[in-house]
């Protein structure tokens, strides 16, 4: 590339120089390239959700029958734990994660996130957070107190040793990286805009994007109170949640659910942006009522924070507290069912070219539904104290967070990868994969929802012979094992293509947003000059609809139009990884986390001394 | 196009599958656990409630997903297809389907609304039975505080009465969940729930514990036997009459020396009309009538006991029963004793 590269001035003196290499190992470890960062995320929570599927595969296989052996009461009981917390927090919203920090900047024409080095520090949270949590199974402490970590059983009488801890303070170290994130998509979206690109012009990506982060940022502080009181209960013996203290352990519910239901959203709004990239672009027609779209996505964010007791139906709350918490779950089904009526009209009257990324994202709109459905089933109260901790409810998340949110993500893993790796994924290989993982999944799960009501209750190792839920639990373990077998095509295919896939050119799948105008894959400094948006779909009204070409320079005047990108830094990792060295001295050594905390001070003010640094890139050469 | 129409009416045809929920709802029933048997009012209101929304939404998915099946068949790429026309929205349709889920909504608020206040509280009829339920990790304790009868694991209740329950936890939050005649309610320590049911024949309804407990949650099982009204206050009567016992024979009088000897059953079961008095584990005064042990784990038979006995954690893991030293003698004369206490 004709590129023209010179250092900036570091103005001041640092602690730590900037790091130089633009490759190699510690090129990625200090990296403040959203791209890379985006690309770490997907590789460690595509990893991690390796993790809990083989958790799960242990959970089947110990559900076969009802006289298996595979695993003990304690181990099965971690085994759920530790697979419905790696699939919550360290697969499904970092894969999330993935695409808002690859993509994002792309989609709105800007050069990065608004904080690159913040960016770099909650990837590090999330990875050090992820083996933090995941520690107990090396020191024989897993924790087995399921995924919302209900008092009393959380309280040292009843889970001595440190298997709660590492949950619990695994789960803040990750909070404070995913609360950084928010805070940073949030100033992007709302700062970084390439000219023109009203909000209502946005990509409905960086929409659900916007959204989910205003809801991790409400939602993620109740959680965080509730388990620094556990925090105090169970290193200093206070009283937040113990019985003999006269303590309401139902307090644990409300703090826990009103981070739990936003939760679900958290994980579910990024797959509905997705989906709504990807069907208008394999439709070749826009998003069916844009607008419409959006406003249902801020409204279900609204709606999510007063639906909370819903999972609390049986605590006893009265008939007058449940009738509202049903009638207003019952008032969510609303925007979501208006999404699913545009996603169909968004295919109506298109061109639809099945190709693997809208298979993935057709299987979404279908099991989306169900799992919609199933969920309208429970939001009435009396009905729901039959469903409450069965099958059902299992049934019913999994068709939310698998066929919803793990089949959108798939689809997206297909759509954008050749603009990250310029290949594309092998096509053949992505329809084989699809039909796995529509076929094991259905298989896996649909039996759930007849299990739940022939009485199976959840996060039980082993059930009554005499229950007659033996066939279906047969079904729904070799359904898991199709799945299994669908997920491991995948991760052929990604093998197979990465090196040999076909090059996709520019524009492969002839698309309709900004990050399609760049080369495969993008240079580091993203857009050479900045597009001035004048419509939605600004890229396929280029080519289509001869809206001008217009663009300004992507660096300030000052800069004779070079672009700034800043420098590496060591300071994101070593923070991050000072706070974990706190997690564990508050487990381990009271010495080690008082040194922690000191570093992690000093880590701060190293960062935030470092200097400017980076280098000025003058792309005007280029060939674009 | 009108072909293909057709083709989607027979497969989505509601004859056969309405016949195949409902053979699949018969299937289900068969289970004893199974919500779709209910025996009394309270199951019975909830499954009516379950049905409505069930059917409600197989309705939607069958036209929904039939709408889509067709939407994906009929506007396939084909060679040479035209760029499509760019729709970009309709409000007239966003108003449509906006109003009708609203409408559906009503269809299953309304029910759900009265049905949530009438389940809240029982029918106000004065012949009830009162029963004060504990759960303990991981077994159930029935108190009669009417009757003064205290029992485990196996609630026996009067055919065609009102059944009172008040709700108490010892330890950590379980939650109390009959399928064919309630459903669950959670047992909260330091807090008082209460639900009510009716048991409309005489049977054995399976129970077990529906919130995550520890480490033998899969094991709090427990049983509600209902009787009709005279063999209930038979059993009733037989419980309260116990007397001072007196074993009928050594092997019984040695079971029963082992059972009271220090270190031993007494410190933590209570059996009326001995010494044992002790208020940590199941109530025995009645075992021998009892139909299973371990709550609900295995049926009460004199093999089953003995290997109870001899190594409690290894049929429930976590049991808080110490593994006793007791020799083979030892289990052959307490189980001797159990099953003298009827």
């Amino acid at each position: 590339m004709a590129t023209v590269q010179e250092s900036f001035p570091t103005q001041r003196a640092a602690i730590l120089p900037r790091p130089k290499s633009t490759t190699g190992f510690w090129s990625w470890v200090t990296t403040v390239d959203h791209k890379r960062i985006g690309i770490m995320y997907a590789v460690t929570a595509i990893f991690f959700f390796l993790v809990g599927g083989i958790e799960a595969l242990i959970i089947r296989l110990q559900l076969f029958s009802p006289d298996m052996n595979v695993v003990s009461a304690d181990v099965f009981n971690q085994l759920f734990t530790m697979h419905g917390t790696t699939m919550v927090f360290l697969a499904v919203m970092p894969l999330s994660a993935a695409f808002f920090n690859y993509l994002l900047p792309l989609m709105l024409g800007a050069r990065d996130v608004a904080f690159p080095r913040l960016n770099a520090f909650s990837y590090w949270l999330f990875l050090f957070g992820g083996i933090f949590i995941n520690t107990g199974w090396f020191v024989n402490a897993a924790p087995a107190v399921g995924w919302f970590g209900y008092a009393n059983l959380t309280s040292p009488a009843y889970t001595p040793g440190l298997a709660t801890d590492f949950w619990n303070i695994g789960l803040q170290i990750l909070g404070i990286g995913t609360l950084v994130s928010a805070f940073n998509f949030i100033v992007t979206i709302i700062n970084m805009r390439a000219p023109g690109m009203t909000l209502m012009k946005m990509p409905v990506f960086a929409w659900t994007t916007l959204v989910t982060s205003f809801l991790i940022i409400f939602a993620f502080p109740s959680v965080t109170v509730g388990m620094i009181l556990l925090t105090f209960d169970r290193l200093f013996n206070a009283n937040f949640f113990e019985v003999a203290a006269n303590a309401d352990v139902v307090l644990w519910q409300h703090l826990f659910w009103i981070f739990g239901h936003p939760e679900v959203y958290i994980l579910i709004l990024p797959a509905m942006g997705i989906v709504s990239e990807v069907l208008p672009t394999f439709a070749r027609k826009p998003l069916f009522g844009y607008s419409v779209m959006v406003f249902s996505t801020i409204l279900i964010g609204f709606l999510g924070f007063a639906v909370w007791s819903h999972h609390m139906f049986t605590v006893g709350m009265g008939p007058v507290v449940n009738s509202i918490f049903s009638l207003a779950t019952m008032a969510i089904a609303i925007p979501t069912g208006v999404k699913i009526f545009n996603w169909i009209s968004t295919l109506w009257g298109g061109s639809i070219r099945f190709k693997a990324p809208l298979l993935f994202a057709l299987g979404f709109v279908w099991m989306f539904m169900i799992g919609g459905l199933s969920g309208v089933m429970h939001s009435s109260a009396p009905s729901n104290a039959q469903q409450q901790d069965t099958y059902f409810v299992v049934a019913h998340f999994h068709y939310v967070l698998i066929g919803g949110a793990i089949f959108a993500l798939f689809a997206g893993l297909y759509y954008w990868f050749p603009k990250v790796t310029g290949r594309l994924m092998n096509e053949k290989i992505g329809v084989v994969n699809f039909v796995l993982m529509f076929i094991g999944f259905n298989v896996t799960f649909f039996p759930m929802h007849f299990l739940g009501l022939m009485g199976m209750p959840r996060r039980i190792y082993t059930y009554d012979p005499a229950l007659g839920l033996q066939f279906w639990n047969q079904v729904s373990t070799i359904g898991s094992f199709i799945l299994a077998a669908g997920v491991a095509v995948y991760l052929y295919n990604l093998a197979v293509s990465l090196k040999k896939g076909e090059l996709a050119g520019e524009d492969p799948w002839d698309a309709r947003t900004l990050e399609w105008m760049l080369p495969n894959p993008p240079p580091v400094y993203n857009f050479a000059r900045i597009p001035v948006v004048s419509a939605r779909d600004e890229f396929w009204a280029r080519k289509y609809e001869g809206a001008p070409a217009k663009e300004v320079a992507a660096g300030s005047e000052d800069e004779e139009d070079g672009i700034h990108l800043p420098g590496n830094s060591y300071f994101p990792i070593i923070m991050a990884g000072m706070i974990t060295l706190f997690g564990y001295g508050l487990l381990y050594s009271g010495a080690l986390a008082v040194a922690a905390i000191i570093l992690t001070i000093l880590s701060a003010m190293g960062w935030a001394f470092e200097g400017v640094g980076g280098t000025i890139i003058y792309p005007k050469g280029d060939a674009e | 196009m009108v072909r293909s129409g057709n083709k989607l009416k027979r497969i989505f045809s509601i004859v056969p599958l309405a016949s195949a929920v409902a053979w699949a709802q018969g299937a289900f029933a068969q289970a004893p656990q199974s919500v779709f048997a209910p025996a009394g009012p309270v199951a019975q209101t909830q499954l009516n409630l379950l049905s409505l929304t069930l059917w409600i939404a197989i309705g939607i998915f069958v036209v929904v997903g039939s709408i889509l099946l067709y939407t994906v068949i009929r506007f396939r790429a084909r060679p040479g297809d035209p760029i499509p026309k760019q729709i970009q929205g309709n409000t007239t349709l966003e108003v449509i389907w906006t109003v009708i889920p609203i409408i559906i909504l009503i269809v299953i608020a309304v029910p759900t609304v009265r049905d949530a206040f009438g389940l809240a509280s029982p029918p106000p009829v004065d012949d009830v039975l009162n029963v004060r339920v504990i759960g303990y990790q991981w077994w159930w304790a029935f108190e009669y505080p009417d009757l003064g009868i205290v029992t485990a694991n196996e609630l026996r209740v009067p055919v065609g009465k009102v059944v009172n329950l008040t709700l108490e936890s010892n330890d950590v939050i379980h939650s109390f969940w009959v399928p064919r005649l309630a459903g669950k309610m959670d047992v909260i320590p330091n807090r008082v729930n209460t639900m009510w049911f009716v048991a409309e024949e005489a049977g054995i309804y399976y129970g077990q514990c529906a919130e995550f407990c520890g480490t033998s949650h899969a094991n709090m099982r427990f049983r509600v036997i209902a009787q009709p009204e005279n063999e209930f206050h038979a059993w009733v009567e037989g419980r309260r009459a116990v007397e001072a016992f007196s074993p009928a024979n050594d092997l019984v009088a040695r079971g029963q020396a082992i059972f009271e000897s220090t270190g031993t059953c007494f410190a933590c079961h209570n059996v009326d009309g001995t010494a044992a008095n002790g208020q940590v584990g199941p109530d025995l005064t009645d075992f021998a009538s009892r139909t299973t042990i371990a709550a609900g784990l295995l049926a009460n038979t004199p093999e089953n006991l003995a290997r109870w006995l001899r190594d409690p954690q290894a049929v429930k893991p976590g049991a808080l029963m110490p593994r006793l030293p007791l020799s083979d003698d030892d289990i052959q004369a307490l189980t001797a004793f159990l099953y003298s206490l009827e």
